[in-house]
């Protein structure tokens, strides 16, 4: 399949760039940000609260199927506009990981097709690189088989 | 001061992902490397050894040629990396796609 998501972690910077280009006209992209059923359904959370609009701010929940919270997120939203960005803060609740600044960027292509540009800043360099390793747990089989393929091609 | 060259700093430039690209279809020699850019001879030996240091970029004795070769373990090194990471967002944003692929026909 081809790989429409794109990521830049550049060495010794405390960012991480990722760009994605969806099959979905802009309005519908930016939709499933501010929708907080849209919301639950591709990020696996609850927003509890969801204020979409400048010094708003966001609750993310998930609970298990007993009821317990097993992850919580937060943030405030410092920038909103429709169809454009939306600039907020993400902190994990009980994790050691900081708060990050996060820019979002919604661009249309055609009609049809639209892109996302996320530039997430980090407190430091070693928080950027701890948070790159959290991709682990859900992609790390996958990848390994994507890579499998990769690297027998290279032989 | 001797500067301390990591694999990621070496992927950072335009340039040297370029040459990588090349030099993953199959080996090659400075010169045949150096054809592919506009840029000067110089510039690219430049490259090719800032990849070499890393050992992004292996060195072989040919004839009277040298020619690079791609050093996979250390391709997979960095893929190890970030892919998980970009997988994770990958997934994610599949399934917003889809999601909204169905809102639309739904509406």
């Amino acid at each position: 399949m081809e790989r429409k998501t794109k990521v830049t972690a550049e060495a010794n910077k405390q960012e991480i760039i990722i760009t994605r280009e969806f099959d979905l006209p802009l309005e519908l992209l930016f939709k499933a940000y501010i929708d907080p059923e849209i919301i639950e359904q591709w990020m696996g959370s609850k927003a509890v609260k969801l204020e979409n609009k400048k010094h708003g701010s966001w609750r993310l929940e998930k609970k298990d199927a007993q009821g317990t919270v097993v992850f919580q997120a937060n943030g405030t939203i410092h920038e909103f506009v429709p169809n454009q960005k939306i600039i907020r803060t993400f902190e994990m609740d009980n994790t050691p990981f900081g708060v990050q600044l996060e820019f979002l960027e919604f661009e249309k292509l055609t009609e049809d097709t639209s892109k996302l540009n996320m530039h997430v800043v980090y407190r430091s360099v070693a928080d950027r690189d701890q948070y790159l390793q959290i991709g682990m747990d859900k992609g790390v089989n996958m990848a390994h088989n994507q890579l499998q393929k990769v690297l027998e091609k290279l032989k | 001061m001797e500067l301390r060259r990591d694999v990621f700093q070496a992927i950072a430039d335009p340039t040297r992902r370029a040459i990588i690209t090349l030099v993953a279809l199959h080996a090659m020699t400075p010169t045949a490397i150096a054809g592919n850019f506009d840029s000067s001879r110089q510039t690219i030996s430049k490259h090719i050894q800032i990849l070499t240091e890393c050992e992004l970029l292996e060195q072989r004795q040919n004839g009277r040629e040298i020619y690079y070769h791609l050093n996979p373990k250390k391709i997979k090194e960095i893929a190890d990396f970030i892919e998980p990471f970009r997988k994770f967002w990958d997934d994610r944003f599949n399934k917003l796609e889809s999601i909204m692929k169905k809102y639309r026909t739904k509406k």
